[in-house]
């Protein structure tokens, strides 16, 4: 008798309490549909129209209908939360909205601006207010190369050895230099092209060249390269180094031979790091590489151009609609190398992190 | 049996010595005169600077930045007659734009970084969090066009809007309906180049909080807001505003996306919704071009008083953020 009354008790189903339940979700509906009401309410009566009015409107209507809602429903310190949950959605919203503006016009104002012979001619030949199929950004591309190149030679050995001495040596400067590096990452990038105009340009070469821009586009490469490696070289864990030392090693051996190559992976991402930030920096180059429209790949003689440049050139001098196309193709070229470098040192840090 | 060890064959003990090897010694001072070019570097900017901007620092004494006329006044043949270096309105320009900036950018910088850290899914925090960071990798040349070719009509609507109904205010006050090129446009420019960082900064503050905390608050009850009160600001305040100041250095140095969206004018304006304002850093770019001798001897002293401003600023944020975890509950 009793078994087969257990046999009729239901085990009970697994449950899954943190799924909304239709009330919740139709609760959550209605707020939804009174929010987009309020706002229509608003942007008929006030001030607010267009696009950002609609957003504004909408987005201040539903926060206030939820906390609404929510106080009727549950009480003060629901209403609070959900207040804070639907004002952090809309700031994140706010957030995005730039991104996705600055991406969507410059792809779809820039394609337009794109031929095969942007990458084959320079601007020697043509002005900016020509049509967009005389000359290109050769100049600008070689530039930008040779300097960020230079600047990265200049960069690594000085960084990766600051690096290595807040890491591996630890001595009595450590607290002084890491703050020096991170005091330098914050000098704006026009004072390290004065810098470089009063200290070689004026009093020694009296000319702009490539050089200078690569020695002031190192100045801003060298916080940004040496925090993160030091960074990197913190999480090499301290048992490779006494093993190296225990097994008879100097120090300087220990650290060619064993810490170094353990970190090379995030040394190559503290290098991609370093040169997106330099590769689109504007104001340091106007100041000290002169700018040139035509192909230089000497650095130390005669100006040099510089994707920046170009688009900052086109920019100026022009106002018509070719040049209009000449900066935003510019702009195009400049974010898919930012976007590329960007997406090299995210696959390199995401698959280290796996291993 | 004997326990006595036999006597030969008994190696003699090895020498230890703490000093380091020849080679050690030479890589170690090759590492730390490495580590010093960073203070060789900064001393120089510091030194260069000073040294040619003396002259005119010992000219106008403390008029630099409490005069606002930048003048050079010259007769037919070139010759220099009369000439004022004052800084004063694009300092001035430079705090208003780059507060503005603060006052904007930051609210939402946190509350994204809250969304991201405490209530987005795995999925779309990967997503947004590789967006955000994307954002901060752009180059300020391209925040400064798009922001004068696509923002700035949409800015001067929310300025004319704001004038409109908050007018009676002396700061949203314009003597003149001219809206364009403002400060307050540059100022949500920056804000929209400040907003990645300190995004980034807080919600790794945000994300260092101990997840014993977290927990505690909400098995005594709390609501989410209620857990992000108690415990995460406690804990995360200083890495805050640590990442707010940072973000300030960064809008007062910045110059290319400025230059293109302020109207440099060399007179003190607060009123923040008039087109009127100035920036140091964009002086020096539109100045140093035609600037004579005497005129780019200024712009140093111009550029080593911005330096030691977001010398001063910066320092302060990273002390701020590194005191990180020993304060909250």
């Amino acid at each position: 008798m009793t078994t087969v009354e257990m046999r009729q008790v239901e085990t009970a189903k697994p449950g899954q309490p943190w799924r909304a339940t239709p009330r919740e979700r139709a609760f959550a509906i209605g707020n939804f549909i009174a929010a987009f009401l309020l706002a229509f309410v608003l942007v008929k009566f006030t001030g607010l129209n267009g696009k950002l009015g609609w957003v504004f409107g909408f987005f201040f209507s539903y926060i206030a209908i939820s906390f609404v809602a929510e106080y009727a429903r549950s009480g003060k310190p629901a209403a609070q939360d959900s207040l804070l949950t639907s004002v952090s959605r809309f700031a994140v919203f706010i957030a995005i909205v730039p991104i996705a503006s600055i991406l969507g016009t410059v792809i779809s104002k820039g394609w337009r601006g794109l031929h095969w012979g942007l990458f084959t001619q320079d601007m020697s030949q043509a002005t900016v207010n020509d049509p967009i199929t005389n000359g290109g950004m050769l100049a600008a591309i070689v530039g930008t190369f040779v300097m960020v190149g230079l600047a990265l030679i200049l960069t690594l050995p000085i960084s990766i050895l600051t690096a290595l001495y807040l890491t591996e040596i630890r001595g009595k400067f450590s607290g002084v230099i890491r703050f020096l590096v991170q005091a330098m990452s914050g000098v704006p990038s026009i004072v390290a092209g004065l810098f470089i105009l009063s200290s070689i340009v004026y009093p020694v070469t009296q000319q702009y060249s490539g050089l200078m821009g690569a020695l002031a586009l190192s100045i801003l490469m060298i916080p940004t390269v040496a925090r993160t490696a030091e960074e990197v070289l913190l999480l090499i864990p301290n048992d490779l180094r006494e093993a190296g030392l225990a097994l008879g090693a100097t120090q300087w051996r220990t650290v060619a031979m064993v810490v170094v190559p353990a970190v090379k992976s995030g040394l190559v991402t503290a290098i991609i790091l370093g040169v997106a930030r330099v590769i689109g920096e504007t104001a340091p180059l106007l100041l000290v590489s002169g700018g040139g429209d035509a192909t230089n790949f000497n650095p130390v003689s005669g100006p040099m151009g510089s994707i920046p440049y170009y688009v900052w050139k086109s920019f100026l001098l022009g106002g018509t609609e070719e040049s209009s196309q000449r900066t935003w193709a510019g702009l195009l070229v400049l974010l898919i190398w930012v976007m590329f470098l960007f997406a090299i040192a995210r696959y390199i840090s995401s698959r280290t992190k796996k291993g | 049996m004997s326990t006595i060890a036999p006597e030969r064959g008994v190696p003699s003990p090895r020498i230890l010595v703490t000093k380091p090897r020849r080679s050690d010694q030479f890589f170690r001072l090759v590492v730390t005169l490495g580590g010093l070019t960073s203070l060789l570097i900064l001393g120089l900017i510091l030194l260069f600077l000073a040294y040619r901007g003396i002259e005119v620092i010992r000219m106008e004494g403390f008029a630099l930045i409490t005069s606002s006329d930048w003048s050079v006044v010259e007769d037919e043949s070139g010759n220099v007659v009369s000439q004022s270096y004052g800084l004063a309105a694009m300092l001035v320009g430079t705090i208003l734009s780059a507060s503005i900036a603060i006052a904007i950018g930051v609210p939402i910088a946190v509350l994204s970084a809250l969304f991201l850290e405490f209530y987005a899914g795995k999925k779309i925090r990967g997503i947004l969090v590789s967006l955000v960071d994307l954002m901060a990798a752009f180059p300020s040349i391209l925040f400064g066009l798009w922001g004068f070719l696509i923002m700035m009509p949409s800015a001067e609507y929310w300025a004319k809007l704001l004038n409109k109904y908050f007018g009676w205010i002396p700061i949203f006050d314009v003597p003149a309906p001219v809206f364009t090129r403002s400060p307050f446009i540059a100022g949500v420019v920056l804000a929209i180049m400040i907003i990645p960082i300190c995004t980034s900064i807080s919600r790794e503050v945000f994300s260092q909080t101990p997840l014993d905390r977290i927990q505690a608050a909400y098995a005594l009850g709390a609501t989410r807001l209620a857990m992000i009160r108690a415990v995460v600001i406690p804990f995360g305040r200083s890495g805050v505003v640590g990442g707010a100041m940072l973000g300030l250095g960064r809008a007062m140095g910045e110059t290319v996306a400025v230059y293109t969206v302020l109207n440099i004018v060399y007179q003190v304006n607060w009123q923040m919704l008039f087109g009127a304002g100035g920036n140091i850093a964009s002086l020096i770019l539109l100045k140093i071009g035609e600037a004579d001798r005497e005129e780019t001897n200024a712009l140093m002293a111009a550029g080593l008083v911005l330096f030691v401003l977001t010398l001063v600023i910066n320092s302060l944020a990273n002390e701020l953020v590194g005191r990180l975890g020993k304060t909250g509950r």
